[in-house]
C-alpha cells in the first residue's frame, strides 16, 4: 500500500479505487510509467493485466492462482470479452505476488466476486484506446469506429485494421479515466456466461504445466523434513548417522520451529530435514532418521475423548450468540413435540493431490521462491518479517497449483524452504511426503452440536435451540481461542436460510491441540450438516415432506441486507431448491432399498439446493444420483461452474463416507489414501447440475458452496432408503461403505 | 551403477541405485515432470506409467526392473492417447490438472486392452487413480468420446 499512496502524491497515475484494494489501471503517458508498467517495444501495455504485440497475441495477467477451479480461464474471458479480443490469440500469464496486482488472496470463493468488475473496465480500458488509435489514424471520430474480433472497424467505410496493427498507436493514448470506461450489456456478452474450455488444457493433457513440484533450478537440492509426530513437539536428540549414509544425502539439518507473532502468519513447525540430490534420497534419508521427541503439552490429545467432552458439554448451556431470537423456552412449552439430536463430524485433512512443497533460493539480502500458493502475498509478507528481507527484494512465483482447499493459503512449507535455503547456502526444493501431509496440516475442526426443534399440530416450527462447539481458526493465530469467533458463526449458524421466530445460538467451549485451518467451504461443512440433518428430522417427526418443510422454514420472500453488497433473498433460495426438486423428480416412487434426501445451504452468497438419491444395499450405501442447482448470480463460465459442482459432489462424498482425522497421544493416526479414503470413479454417481439464469445480478462464490449440502443429502436419502439416522461422519465408521 | 533407460523412444542414462522408485529416476534424473507424486505408496496413480505396455505405478516400482524395457509416460504419443487427449479438451476434463497425466495414461492402457470398454471396465481400469478434484463424471464421459472418435476415424 506505501508504494500506491507514493503514487498518488506524486500525481501521475490515475488510480481506481477499485473494490479489491486498488488496481491500478493505467497512468498517463509519463516516463515515470515504466516503475509501475514494464514498457515493452513493439507491446501495447495499457495497464498490468493486457500485454498486446503486435502479432496480434494477447497476453492476459491472472492474479488469483489458479487450483482447478478455472481462474485464469474465468478472468481472462473477461478481460478479453470487453476488450472485444478474439480467443484464439489469449493466452494467460500468472503474476508475481506483489500488491501491484490488488489483493490476489484466493480463498472464500472470492476471486469472481471481488475482481470481475476491475478485470471488465481493463478490457474495456483497452479496448477504448485501441479505438481511439485507430480513429486518429483515420482521422475520424470515436464514435465512427467499432471493435471486434481482433480489429477495430471503420463503420463509415468498413475498413478494418487488426489490433496487433495499432500497438504504436495505441502506445502513445492516454488511459481513460473510470468514469468514462463503459461496460458491455449482457445480451452483448461473448464469451462471459458461455462456456469456454480451460486455457490450460493442452498443458494438462500433456504433462507440460508446472506445478511447484516440477519447479526445477539450476544446482536444486532436494529436502524432506522430519516434524514431530505431536503438534509443536521439539527435538530431544537425533541421530543423524543413518541418515547420512543413505544414498544421496548430502547433509542433515536441525530446524527449530518458526515461532509466528499473534495474529498473523503462518510460521512453520521445525523438526529435522534430510538435503539430498533427489526427492527419494530425501524421502530415504528421512525415514533412517533417529530422532527422540519433546512431544509438548499437546501429548495427552486424544480426538476421541475431546469429542466425548465436546458431547457432554453440548447438553449444558453456552454462550448466547448475538443473532439469537425469540423465546425458545416459551416456544418449547408452547410445542406439541420436541425432539432433539446431536450431530458430529470429525477432524478432516485437504490432502490436494499435490502435496505441500516449495522451491526457494535465499541469496544474500534477497529471495526467489516458486510453490504452489493460494495467497502469495501474505507469503512474501510473511518471508519479509522471519528473514528479515525488505519486501521489495522478495518474489513470489506462483506455479500451478495440483489442488489447494485451503491448505495452499498456509505458507508454513514456504518458510521451510527459505528457512533451509539460507542455512544450505542453494536453492532448495521441500517436498512433504503424504503421510507428511495427513499427519501436520492445519485441519478442518471437529465439530459436535446439539439441537432442539419444537413442532406444533400443524408441523410449524415454534422454537430452535442450536449448541455448536468446534476449535476454532482463530486458535492458529491466537492461542487460548477457545470459542468459535463471530466470523466463523457467521458461516451458516447466525445466517441460515431459514426465518424461525424463536431461535437461540450457543457458543460451546472447543479448545485447540491440533492447528486448525479451513477446508473448502470450511464452517458451513459444519452448520450445513447439522442445520439439514435436523430439518429432515423435523419433517419426519411432523410427517411432512422435507422439501416441504425446508420451503416452510424459508418462509416469506424477503431481503436480508447484511453488511457486505450481496444481500439473502430467501426467493432465490426457494427458487433453487424447486428447479432440484423437480430436476430430481422429487415424490416419485423409488426401487426398492433406494431413498432419497434434500439439502439446502447459502453460502459464499450464493445459494444451492441438492438432492442425492442412494441405494443401500446389505447396509452398504451406493450414491446413485446428485440433483445440484446453484444460483451464483451471474454465470461467468457456465462450464467450469459445472465442472466445480461436479467435483463438489466428489469432495462432499469423500467427507461423507470416509473423511476421518483421529489423534491418539497427540499423534494423528491416519497416514495416507489407504487409511484416508477418497472418492474413486467406481462410487462416482451420476451428477445432474443446473445453473440459475441470473446474469443481472453479481457473480457469487462458485468452489465452495456446492460441498456442504452434499453430506446432510446423503444421510437424510439412507434414512428415507432404510430408515436410519446417521448423525456422526463418516459413513465407514458405521459401517455403510 | 549407470542403466539405460528407454522413455518414448528415447535412451537415457542414469546413475543411480537400483532400487530408486522409477518415478524419481524419471523426475528428478531424467527431468521429465509429467508423471507426478501423490502418494508414493502405488495408491493413487498420479505416476502412471507404461512399461512394455502394461499400466505401472511408477512409485512403487524400482529403475532396475525398466532396464531393457520400453517406458511410455504422458511426454509420449500414441495413437489412443492421441484420441484421448482430443476427448479431454472436447470434454473440459481437468481442474487442477495435477492427476491428470496419470489418468490419462490409465485411460490409454484401458483402450489399448479393451476395444469399446464399458462403465465396468471403465470402474475397473480407472479406480486406481484418484482425483481430488472428482473430475470422474468427466473422465468416464471422455472415454467414452474417445472411443467414438477413434470408431470416427477407422
Ligand atoms: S504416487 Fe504412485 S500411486 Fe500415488
Ligand atoms: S484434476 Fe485436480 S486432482 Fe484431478
Amino acid at each position: 500500500m506505501s508504494k500506491i499512496q507514493q503514487i498518488n502524491r506524486r500525481d501521475f497515475v490515475k488510480l481506481f479505487g477499485l473494490a479489491s484494494g486498488g488496481i491500478l489501471l493505467g497512468c498517463n503517458l509519463s516516463s515515470d510509467k515504466k516503475e509501475f508498467i514494464p514498457q515493452i517495444e513493439g507491446v501495447f501495455t495499457p495497464n498490468l493485466f493486457i500485454h498486446l504485440e503486435k502479432n496480434g497475441n494477447v497476453t492476459l495477467i491472472a492474479s488469483r492462482s489458479e487450483m482447478g477451479q478455472g481462474i485464469r480461464t474465468s478472468l481472462a474471458s473477461a478481460i478479453a470479452d470487453e476488450m472485444e479480443a478474439d480467443w484464439k490469440y489469449v493466452s494467460v500469464k500468472q503474476a508475481t505476488g506483489n500488491a501491484k496486482y490488488g489483493n490476489q488472496n484466493t480463498d472464500g470463493s472470492r476471486s469472481v466476486r471481488t475482481i470481475l468488475e476491475p478485470m471488465r473496465k481493463m478490457g474495456a480500458a483497452a479496448k477504448m484506446m485501441l479505438i481511439t488509435a485507430a480513429a486518429k489514424k483515420w482521422n475520424i471520430q470515436k464514435v465512427d469506429c467499432k471493435a471486434e474480433n481482433h480489429f477495430v472497424i471503420n463503420t463509415l467505410t468498413n475498413d478494418k485494421i487488426s489490433f496487433g496493427n495499432l500497438v504504436d498507436e495505441a502506445k502513445k493514448i492516454d488511459v481513460p479515466l473510470e468514469e468514462t470506461i463503459q461496460l458491455k450489456k449482457v445480451k452483448d456478452f461473448k464469451y462471459i456466461g458461455k462456456t469456454l474450455k480451460s486455457v490450460d488444457l493442452k498443458d494438462f493433457t500433456h504433462g507440460t504445466a508446472t506445478y511447484g513440484i516440477d519447479v526445477r533450478i539450476p544446482n536444486l537440492k532436494f529436502a524432506a523434513i522430519a516434524r514431530c509426530p505431536v503438534t509443536f513437539g521439539t527435538v530431544k536428540a537425533v541421530d543423524t548417522s543413518d541418515a547420512e549414509k543413505t544414498a544421496g544425502v548430502e547433509k542433515v539439518i536441525e530446524l527449530d520451529r518458526i515461532v509466528p507473532p499473534v495474529g498473523k502468519f503462518f510460521g512453520a513447525l521445525g523438526g529435522v530435514a534430510v538435503i539430498a540430490n533427489n526427492t527419494w534420497s530425501a524421502f530415504q534419508g528421512k525415514l533412517n532418521l533417529n530422532i527422540e521427541w519433546n512431544y509438548g503439552e499437546n501429548h495427552a490429545f486424544n480426538s476421541e475423548d475431546f469429542q466425548k467432552k465436546l458431547r457432554k458439554r453440548v447438553r449444558q448451556k453456552g454462550k448466547l450468540v448475538i443473532g439469537s431470537s425469540g423465546n425458545i423456552n416459551t416456544a418449547f412449552t408452547k410445542s406439541e413435540k420436541v425432539i432433539e439430536a446431536t450431530y458430529q463430524v470429525p477432524f478432516l485433512v485437504h490432502a490436494p493431490m499435490e502435496v505441500p512443497n516449495a522451491t526457494a533460493w535465499f541469496q544474500e539480502n534477497k529471495i526467489e521462491i516458486w510453490a504452489p500458493l493460494q495467497d502469495p502475498q501474505t507469503a512474501r509478507a510473511e518471508l519479509a518479517h522471519f528473514f528479515e528481507i525488505p519486501i521489495k527484494s522478495i518474489t513470489v512465483n506462483v506455479t500451478f497449483l495440483g489442488g489447494g482447499f485451503g491448505r495452499k493459503s498456509k505458507s508454513d512449507f514456504v518458510v521451510e524452504a527459505v528457512a533451509l535455503s539460507k542455512k544450505i547456502n542453494a536453492p532448495v526444493q521441500v517436498v512433504w511426503t503424504r503421510e507428511d501431509d495427513i499427519k501436520h496440516s492445519f485441519y478442518h475442526a471437529t465439530s459436535v452440536q446439539y439441537l432442539k426443534g419444537g413442532l406444533d399440530n400443524n408441523g410449524q416450527v415454534l422454537g430452535w435451540l442450536q449448541r455448536v462447539g468446534f476449535p476454532s481458526i482463530i486458535s492458529s493465530f491466537k492461542p487460548m481461542s477457545d470459542y468459535a469467533s463471530g466470523l466463523e458463526l457467521n458461516q451458516g449458524f447466525t445466517n441460515n436460510p431459514y426465518k424461525i421466530s424463536n431461535f437461540q445460538l450457543e457458543n460451546i467451549r472447543a479448545e485447540s491441540n491440533l492447528r486448525i485451518g479451513w477446508l473448502r467451504s470450511v464452517v458451513h461443512i459444519h452448520s450445513g450438516f447439522g442445520n439439514n440433518s435436523f430439518v429432515d428430522e423435523l419433517a419426519s417427526t411432523a410427517k411432512i415432506d422435507p422439501v416441504q418443510l425446508h420451503l416452510n422454514l424459508i418462509g416469506k420472500d424477503r431481503v436480508v441486507k447484511g453488511k457486505s453488497k450481496f444481500p439473502y433473498d430467501s426467493k432465490r433460495m426457494k427458487e433453487v431448491l424447486k428447479s432440484t426438486a423437480k430436476m430430481s423428480n422429487w415424490g416419485q416412487s423409488l426401487p426398492e432399498n433406494h431413498g432419497i434426501g434434500v439439502a439446502i445451504h447459502y453460502s459464499f452468497y450464493s445459494y444451492v439446493a441438492t438432492a442425492v438419491e442412494v441405494s443401500v444395499n446389505n447396509g452398504k450405501v451406493k450414491v446413485e444420483n446428485v440433483w445440484t442447482t446453484i444460483d451464483c448470480g451471474l454465470a461467468l463460465n457456465k462450464d467450469n461452474i459445472r465442472n466445480q459442482l461436479e467435483g463438489a459432489a466428489i469432495f462432499g462424498m469423500s467427507i461423507a463416507l470416509y473423511g476421518k482425522i483421529s489423534t491418539k497421544e497427540g499423534a494423528v493416526e491416519q497416514n495416507n489414501f489407504f487409511d484416508y479414503q477418497m472418492t474413486r470413479i467406481k462410487d462416482a454417481p451420476k451428477i445432474h447440475v443446473a445453473i440459475m439464469d441470473k446474469m443481472h445480478e453479481p457473480p457469487t462464490g462458485v468452489g465452495e458452496p456446492g460441498v456442504p449440502v452434499i453430506a446432510p443429502a446423503i444421510c437424510n436419502a439412507i434414512f428415507n432408503a432404510i430408515g436410519k439416522r446417521v448423525r456422526s461422519l463418516p459413513l465407514i465408521d458405521e459401517g455403510m461403505v | 551403477m549407470s542403466k539405460i533407460l528407454s522413455i518414448n523412444g528415447k535412451s537415457y542414462t542414469v546413475d543411480v541405485q537400483d532400487d530408486m522408485p522409477l518415478l524419481w529416476a524419471i523426475r528428478d534424473i531424467i527431468g521429465l515432470t509429467g508423471t507426478k507424486f501423490g502418494c508414493g505408496v502405488a495408491q493413487c496413480g498420479a505416476c502412471s506409467i507404461l512399461i512394455d505396455g502394461k499400466l505401472i505405478k511408477s512409485c512403487s516400482m524400482p529403475v532396475s526392473y525398466a532396464v531393457g524395457k520400453e517406458i511410455f509416460t504422458i511426454e509420449g504419443s500414441s495413437e489412443n492417447l492421441e484420441f484421448l487427449r482430443q476427448a479431454w479438451n472436447d470434454v473440459n476434463v481437468p481442474q487442477c490438472g495435477y492427476c491428470q497425466s496419470g489418468q490419462l495414461i490409465a485411460a490409454t492402457s484401458l483402450l489399448d486392452t479393451v476395444q469399446n470398454p464399458t462403465d465396468k471396465d471403465i470402474n475397473d481400469a480407472m479406480s486406481g487413480n484418484i482425483c481430488r478434484c472428482g473430475t470422474y463424471t468427466r473422465i468416464r464421459k471422455a472415454i467414452y468420446k474417445a472411443v467414438e472418435l477413434k470408431n470416427q476415424a477407422t
